[in-house]
């Protein structure tokens, strides 16, 4: 609904009539062109300098001359990225899977049971959302310490345990139950159903949208955390993404078409998930967004 | 012993509760308590809980404050810089992006994905993709300044440019989210508006005044809060691009949760550390307090 732009001229004498409007539309995919190559060239540039052979760098050509896949081979071969790709994706599915489970089990049950100390929980649940992760990553490293989250094998949970249940998504599923009728878990009840089987076989499947979005931004908030891996991870064998990219430019810091092969490595694999769900994912951001 | 229906509902929830109640309050409630009572102490990263010394953490902070030359002092004043410089030009150009996309049908999904494409991608490769953008003499941005005759810009080697070029990128990087968000209010705003408005005589700019910008404002405040507390926190960008990550060229674009980072994992002193994150958590407490009573407080259109 282009409100402004449907301005129609036919309540308005406007003397610049059609004219004027074909004029006012080519302004706008004019603007927003020149601020979409803006937004656009970077990745682009990212991706030509990593097929670029060395030499190649300090002359100003858009394409190269001959494209290589060098680069890809020896970042491969050379540094740990297989490794720190296999992080990822563990921790990232990992905490994705758990918070889908929990905030959808967790705001089930906040949403349709009836039980001594529900306002509190959920006040409790959400006045967390008030601490920013900042405050929290010095205790978390203390515990991380203390419990030997910080070594070896544990150090996939100690990345990832942060992020297994949050108020947010919570909050979000509890609002999307409300939709759900009481009526029918009644009637699952009635035929004597599990209060499990109840939300795992009516709750969930009524809320798998809901459920699909919290995956995605959480797989992306996940896959993208950068702070809390690089204090907890304490060997390169587990760094995730991010962590191992920083450390990875440290010992490349003048080998461009290395770093930027290693950038487009971390980031072509998101920006696909992206380009794949980017309907649902703006839809989501809108939807959250402005509930917030 | 047979419970009834009630009992059986109370149980049922306590026990779907159960491992995220234990959740909240060790990874949640704990550490936030924790962090308040490190604060309180001489902790050293691996020596791990020292003694109590009061006030004396917040007090070092105060005199670092003061300090000409402090880290700091910087990373305080930086931080300020960050938000004064990104926030309105966050809000200024997503408003407009998102009025120019209101506009137009044709590709509006392929500019949406285009803008946001950046919100999605990891900070760490955005800081590297712009590091080699404003590379001096092969960068991309040096080659197109050379072409247009403009003089060549030092950008981030440069403590009078660096920390304006930071703020771009974080500019860059997230003003898709905000676009977004924009477009999701404006397009909440009654088509009658606008056709009463018209029959009133009003056009261009005026709707824009007396319509689109007061009913968008509840929007502007949300906006204006998210994009504050996430310049307050910027981190990863500002590690990756300043040299050894340190918050350089000399101290000029360090922020406080840079040296949070420092204190507490290269000085090891946490109890210093731990007091700048209460600092933190405390202006943006405050933030969000006043954004609430702006957003409670009632419009008259």
């Amino acid at each position: 609904m282009s409100t402004l732009a449907s301005s129609g001229g036919t309540l308005t004498a406007s003397g610049s009539g059609r004219l004027g409007r074909w004029g006012i539309q080519g302004v706008t995919y004019a603007l927003l062109s020149v601020g979409a190559l803006m937004m656009v060239t970077p990745f682009l540039w990212m991706l030509i300098t990593s097929f670029k052979p060395a030499p190649e760098l300090v002359e100003f050509a858009w394409l190269p001359k001959s494209p290589t896949l060098a680069n890809y081979e020896r970042v491969l071969t050379t540094s740990n990225f297989t490794r720190w790709y296999f992080n990822s994706i563990v921790v990232a599915l990992f905490s994705t899977t758990c918070v889908v489970l929990f905030d959808s089990l967790v705001g089930y049950t906040l949403c349709k049971f009836e039980f001594p100390g529900k306002n509190l929980i959920f006040l409790g649940m959400l006045a967390t959302l008030m601490v920013p992760t900042e405050m929290l990553i010095i205790p978390w490293f203390d515990m991380s310490v203390r419990w030997s989250w910080n070594t070896g094998l544990a150090q996939y949970w100690g990345i990832a345990f942060p992020g297994v249940i949050t108020a947010a998504g919570v909050f979000l599923m509890r609002q999307f139950f409300n939709g759900v009728p009481n009526d029918l878990l009644d009637a699952a009840r009635m035929d004597g159903m599990s209060e499990f089987g109840i939300w795992a076989k009516i709750g969930v499947p009524l809320t798998l949208a809901a459920m699909a979005a919290l995956a995605i931004f959480n797989f992306i908030g996940n896959w993208n955390a950068y702070l809390w891996p690089l204090i907890v991870a304490s060997e390169r064998a587990y760094y995730t993404l991010p962590v191992g990219l920083s450390f990875f430019r440290g010992e490349s810091t003048t080998e461009w078409e290395k770093i930027m092969t290693a950038a487009s490595l971390a980031s072509l694999p998101l920006l696909c998930v992206f380009l794949v769900f980017q309907r649902y994912i703006i839809a989501g951001v809108a939807l959250t967004g402005l509930k917030g | 012993m047979r419970l009834t229906l009630r009992q059986r509902q109370v149980l049922w929830a306590y026990a779907f509760l159960s491992i995220a109640l234990v959740f909240f309050v060790i990874i949640r409630w704990y550490p936030a308590l924790l962090s308040f009572n490190i604060a309180f102490r001489d902790w050293n990263t691996f020596k791990g809980a020292g003694p109590w010394v009061g006030l004396e953490n917040y007090a070092a902070i105060w005199d670092d404050l003061w300090k000409p030359r402090s880290d700091v002092r910087a990373a305080f004043t930086n931080t300020l810089g960050y938000v004064l410089y990104g926030v309105p030009a966050q809000m200024v150009l997503a408003l407009a992006v998102a009025l120019l996309l209101d506009r137009i049908r044709v590709l509006s999904t392929l500019f949406r994905v285009a803008y946001f494409a950046p919100y999605v991608t990891s900070a760490v490769a955005v800081a590297f993709v712009w590091n080699w953008l404003y590379l001096p003499q092969t960068g991309l941005l040096a080659q197109v300044f050379d072409l247009l005759r403009i003089p060549e810009q030092p950008f981030t080697k440069s403590p009078d440019q660096a920390l304006a070029s930071i703020a771009a990128v974080a500019v860059w990087q997230t003003l898709g989210y905000s676009v977004i968000i924009y477009l999701a209010g404006i397009k909440q705003i009654p088509a009658t508006y606008y056709e009463a408005a018209r029959i009133d005589g009003a056009a261009g700019a005026r709707l824009f005044q007396h319509i689109t910008l007061p009913l968008l404002n509840p929007v502007i405040v949300y906006l204006t809060v998210l994009s504050t507390i996430s310049f307050l926190r910027l981190f990863a960008l500002v590690q990756n691009m300043s040299p050894q990550g340190t918050g350089g060229p000399l101290k000029s674009t360090t922020t406080v949760v840079l040296e949070v980072y420092r204190k507490g994992f290269s000085s090891y002193d946490m109890g210093y550390a731990a007091a700048l994150t209460v600092v933190l958590f405390f202006v943006i407490l405050l933030i969000t307090v006043v954004q609430l009573r702006f957003l409670t407080r009632r419009f008259e259109y």
